[in-house]
């Protein structure tokens, strides 16, 4: 017997009025049914139930508000089916097995379920295998929908979540590779390749289709942010010494300070903007690909502690070797494309971010200033940001302010 | 070395019959011990002319008394021959129990290593024939359970006939059981047919779907399930176990690495069984290889009834497997 | 249950008894010899129990060491062995060393059993003792089996098979008795009656209590003799032995005995009165044996202090040796489950 309870739908969700029920004691639900509505300070949730069997018991009726994690209703499992039984089951999971289209499946309400301060859920049915892969590729198993027996997540379950993953954080399209030595062909990594591939393919058509972008763009004279790290390089030990991109991470973090409504979500036909900055960080893999993992509340690390955790995170993006917490929760993503030569990135958002910075490579341009014409390292910095969620005068203010910071390196 | 062997068409019991006939004849010490295995022919007519071949010195019918001559031939063993021991059926080996388990099992242990056992004992296993609860048991999972015996589970014609010189060359006891359902099944063997291995399972089928994990004629139900799954687009892969002590347990860990899905066909009772041995094994070295819990069909839990119908529902059948597997698969 | 009746020592008159065989001095020190070595071997078992050296169950022999003495008298190294729980006799007077036999008691590996086997299981290739046997009957099919070896191979070779009176109630001993008999196969059966299974008297378990008897139903040579005499034994042990060798079928001998300690080492003997015991006591084999052989001048005083200080030093050495012995070591384990070699 399992239990149906108020889903906790945000952190910041204590409670939820049951709205409706779309079922009645008896009915047989699967896995995926949305089975109840749930009026919440955010606004009206379908709540989908996550166990297959009959409606046993239902316990809070209509109209009643009740805490997150109130047994809603009791949902008893179905036996399994008698060996020469016809076989009903198996139909009805032959359609949960067709994988499904990335883009629409995608249910951002419930996407939020899996952030930060999450309480514990119930109890995951999960294969050893499914588990296994799943820490492997960094997937939090409580984002994936099984289509196993009562609702078990199989390793398909995991593949598809993978590449849906990858599929709407991605700011390009990108893979994740498993650290697999290249020599060991597995069909299932071709699968799980060409499932990815599908995935991104859906979930980037998805960010063209539906989010409006605007696109802008500054140059930036990098010469005293430069300056700035070439003395502070020089005073340190090789190992402690910082890279140009940690003051670019940086400054976008000080940024979205004073442009807070580029740091969030765009779900439910609002703008969520986060408190937690989170940098999704692209970090291209050495075997082709790239993935973006989030470097967590980067306003809150000095240059010191994101230098740490920048390396930290390309030496265990390099072993394979993520936690799916920072594969799922970046509120912005970043893309440097400066060590390829590119001047200048127009990047395509990764729903439900809502904004997307580019930087280009450092080059030396002729610079005028106070009338003068100089040679300076001049950096393009570009944003391309939801015009759902904000205008090209938030847009403005975040570059103005990305410019302002890195002129002032010293202050990061 | 021929590369064309001429092949020879005989029946399983032929095969086993050959094999006892090349023992005799290679090794003076061998020698055929068991009820009605003379005059009679054997009850299944196994031994059948090699009386007359061989003469009452070599192949000894035997009073019945079973716990008397499977001892004495461990005692003969012992003494320097090489005796094939023949109880008719598992169930009758009950009575000679505390021989095999007390004595055959034991003695190179208690002895310190001072005194082996080079016995072969053969005996008729498994049901099918309408035979009922004192006939028809497959107890070969149960002595499975002890050390310091073999257990063989010839299933093919090459193991029928193979299995005995190996077994006879082995210094400790060998247990070789024999499904009676198989003395009928007739195929083609290479007339020079020799000796084969008695300590690795072998892949009956590739397959990359599911790994079936069977031995001695559910061999076959296995085999006909993997070709009705075939047709659904699922590939099982099955495999042989042919011994069941000692298990190898590299071969099917390494299939259901490759498949992810185990399921065991044991024509013994479930509690207990050689399934549970091999479900804990799976569980112990394949774990998070695992993408749905091992299942087991095993026969129902009731003395072997009579009545054809009730004893053919009792046996794990092929149609078992199928929806089994299916059911999986979610397909 | 208290016993209902003292069970009396056996009435001779159905018995071969041969006190009047002349019996030379050397011969009569050997037997003498082997007796007490025995009875202080398996004192020395007691003590060791108790101070826990030796473990597990230990079923000692006082009483009916001229059995053991008696029998082996009459057999060659080349004959095997088949022994009961109760072998520490048999053991020693086949020839097995007392230091092997105590370090196997240990638990050390230089028993004779490298500590695998302990008191119930004394084995040794050397001089083809196929072991104690702790199932009662089980090992008359393997005596069975080791003559149907040597008649195969047409080795003339006797296999000496002890069992209790307790084995003839089991079904193996009906068994071999028939298969050994119609094969005509060479086991000298020595039947080592002393009166109870465990607790369960004869009388109690038996519808025929003359157990020689038994052996006619199988066409089996039989005798009875008097297990407290070890001239008696060796006499009789020596004929079946000649006619098994011979080739002419099995031979059933019955030893009439009595055990003067518990079943095992833990035994409160509520099956029995002291008294009986004490009546028994009056026929002990060694006691006996002597005051025979002082009656006739054999022995002296002298010669029993030399014995006995003979029988001291062997002991002790038996228990020095198995107190310096060694454990074997824990990764050994699964040894000898498996032979650890092939080949035909």
């Amino acid at each position: 017997m399992a239990e149906f309870r108020m889903p906790s739908l945000g952190a910041d969700m204590k409670a939820g009025t049951l709205v409706a029920w779309r079922v009645k004691p008896g009915d047989r639900v699967k896995r995926g049914d949305i089975i109840a509505e749930v009026e919440t300070e955010k606004g009206l949730v379908e709540v989908e139930v996550f166990e297959e069997g009959v409606v046993d018991q239902i316990f809070v009726q209509s109209g009643e508000k009740v805490p997150v994690g109130t047994v809603l209703a009791m949902i008893r499992p179905e036996g399994m089916p008698a060996a020469s039984a016809p076989p009903e089951v198996p139909q009805a999971a032959v359609k949960e097995h067709v994988p499904a289209e990335a883009g629409p499946e995608v249910k951002p309400g419930l996407e939020v379920s899996h952030l930060p301060g999450q309480p514990p859920e119930r109890r995951i049915r999960v294969s050893p295998l499914a588990r296994k892969l799943a820490a492997e590729l960094g997937i939090d198993l409580s984002t994936v929908q099984g289509t196993g027996p009562m609702g078990a997540i199989e390793r398909a379950d995991v593949e598809r979540a993978a590449a849906k993953r990858l599929a709407e954080k991605a700011p390009t399209p990108s893979v994740s590779e498993k650290p697999v030595p290249p020599t060991m062909e597995k069909p299932a990594a071709t699968e799980f390749q060409i499932g990815m591939r599908r995935a991104i393919a859906a979930a980037m058509s998805r960010s063209n289709r539906e989010i409006p972008h605007y696109y802008l763009e500054t140059r930036i004279d990098m010469s005293r942010a430069l300056r700035w790290l070439e003395a502070e390089n020089q005073r340190r030990s090789i190992k402690e010494r910082l890279l140009p991109a940690v003051l670019l991470i940086k400054a976008v973090a000080r940024a979205l300070g004073e442009v807070p409504e580029l740091n969030g979500y765009w779900i439910d036909d609002r703008l969520q903007p986060q408190e937690a900055i989170h940098i999704g960080f692209a970090i291209s893999l050495r075997q082709g690909g790239l993935v973006v993992p989030a470097i967590h509340h980067v306003d809150l690390k000095s240059l010191d502690e994101l230098m740490e955790a920048l390396r930290d995170l390309i030496t265990r993006v390099r072993a394979g070797r993520l936690r799916s917490s920072e594969m799922t929760d970046a509120t912005i993503t970043v893309t440097n494309l400066g060590d390829l030569g590119v001047e200048k990135v127009f990047g395509v958002i990764y729903p439900p971010q809502v904004a997307l910075v580019g930087f280009g490579k450092i080059t030396e341009q002729p610079w005028a200033e106070n009338g003068m014409i100089g040679i300076r390292p001049v950096l393009t910095a570009t944003l391309a940001a939801d015009h759902r969620a904000t205008d090209g005068h938030q847009g403005g203010r975040f570059l103005e302010a990305l410019n302002r910071y890195l002129q002032e390196a010293a202050k990061l | 070395m021929k590369e064309n062997p001429q092949m020879i068409r005989l029946t399983y019991r032929e095969a086993v019959r050959e094999a006892i006939r090349e023992a005799l004849r290679k090794d003076d010490r061998v020698f055929l011990m068991g009820e009605d295995v003379g005059r009679y022919g054997g009850c299944f007519a196994v031994s059948k002319g090699l009386l007359q071949e061989f003469g009452p010195e070599r192949i000894r019918d035997t009073p019945l008394s079973e716990s008397a001559f499977v001892g004495a031939g461990i005692g003969a063993a012992m003494g320097g021959m090489r005796p094939i021991v023949e109880i008719m059926t598992v169930n009758f080996s009950l009575l000679a129990a505390d021989q095999i388990l007390n004595n055959a099992a034991t003695i190179l242990h208690m002895s310190g290593g001072q005194f082996n056992i080079p016995l072969v004992i053969r005996m008729a296993t498994g049901g099918g024939r309408q035979v009922a609860a004192q006939h028809s048991h497959s107890l070969e999972g149960w002595y499975a359970h002890i050390p310091g015996i073999k257990v063989l589970t010839p299933a093919t014609l090459e193991d029928a006939r193979g299995m005995l010189w190996t077994a006879l060359e082995d210094p400790d006891p060998v247990l070789i059981f024999e499904n009676s359902n198989l003395y009928n099944m007739e195929g083609q063997l290479p007339a020079d047919a020799g000796p084969v291995d008695i300590d690795r399972a072998r892949v009956r089928r590739p397959g990359s779907d599911v790994t079936i994990i069977t031995y001695s004629a559910s061999l076959f139900k296995a085999l006909d399930a993997a070709e009705i799954l075939a047709r659904e687009g699922i590939d099982a892969e099955v495999i042989d176990l042919r011994t069941l002590r000692p298990l190898d347990q590299e071969t099917f860990l390494a299939s259901v690495t490759k498949t992810h899905r185990a399921v065991i066909v044991d024509e013994g009772w479930r509690s207990g069984s050689i399934s549970a041995e091999i479900a804990a094994r799976i569980m112990e070295g394949a774990f998070y290889e695992l993408d749905a819990p091992v299942e087991r069909i095993c026969s129902v839990e009731v003395p072997m009834p009579y009545a054809k119908h009730l004893e053919q529902a009792a046996l794990p059948q092929t149609e078992t497997i199928v929806t089994t597997i299916k059911r999986m698969m979610h397909s | 249950m208290s016993p209902e009746t003292i069970i009396k020592p056996t009435n001779t008159e159905t018995i071969s008894s041969q006190r009047i065989v002349s019996i030379s001095r050397e011969r009569a020190l050997h037997l003498l010899y082997q007796m007490i070595r025995i009875r202080r071997f398996e004192a020395k078992s007691a003590e060791l129990y108790g101070a826990m050296k030796i473990r597990g169950f230990l079923h000692l022999y006082d009483g009916e060491e001229a059995v053991a003495v008696g029998v082996m008298e009459a057999l060659r190294p080349e004959d095997a062995v088949v022994a009961t729980y109760r072998e520490h006799g048999h053991a020693l007077a086949r020839g097995i060393p007392a230091s092997a036999i105590m370090a196997e008691m240990y638990g050390k590996q230089e028993g004779c059993s490298r500590g695998r086997g302990g008191s119930m299981h004394l084995f040794d290739a050397k001089t083809r003792f196929y072991g104690g046997n702790a199932i009662v009957g089980g090992g008359l099919p393997l005596a069975v089996g080791l003559a149907l070896a040597d008649k195969m191979q047409g080795k003339r070779r006797v296999t000496c098979c002890f069992f209790g009176d307790g084995a003839v109630a089991e079904g193996e001993f009906h068994e071999s008795m028939n298969l050994a008999a119609l094969w005509q196969l060479p086991v000298l059966f020595i039947c080592e009656n002393n009166l109870y299974a465990m607790g369960t008297a004869l009388r109690l378990s038996q519808s025929v209590t003359d157990l020689a008897k038994k052996a006619a139903g199988y066409a089996v040579a039989a005798e009875a003799v008097d297990g407290m005499d070890v001239l008696a034994v060796e006499v009789a042990a020596k004929k079946a032995a000649e006619i098994v060798r011979a080739g002419e079928g099995p031979y059933f001998l019955e030893c009439r005995t009595y055990r003067f300690r518990g079943h095992s080492a833990f035994d409160t003997e509520l099956y029995r009165t002291k008294a009986e015991v004490e009546e028994w006591k009056e026929r002990d084999p060694i006691k006996t044996f002597i005051e025979h052989l002082k009656n006739q001048g054999l022995v002296s005083e002298m010669d029993l202090n030399e014995l006995e200080r003979k029988v001291a030093d062997e002991i002790k050495e038996a228990v020095d040796f198995a107190e310096a012995g060694t454990w074997e070591p824990v990764e050994d384990l699964t040894r000898f489950v498996y032979s650890e070699w092939r080949g035909v």
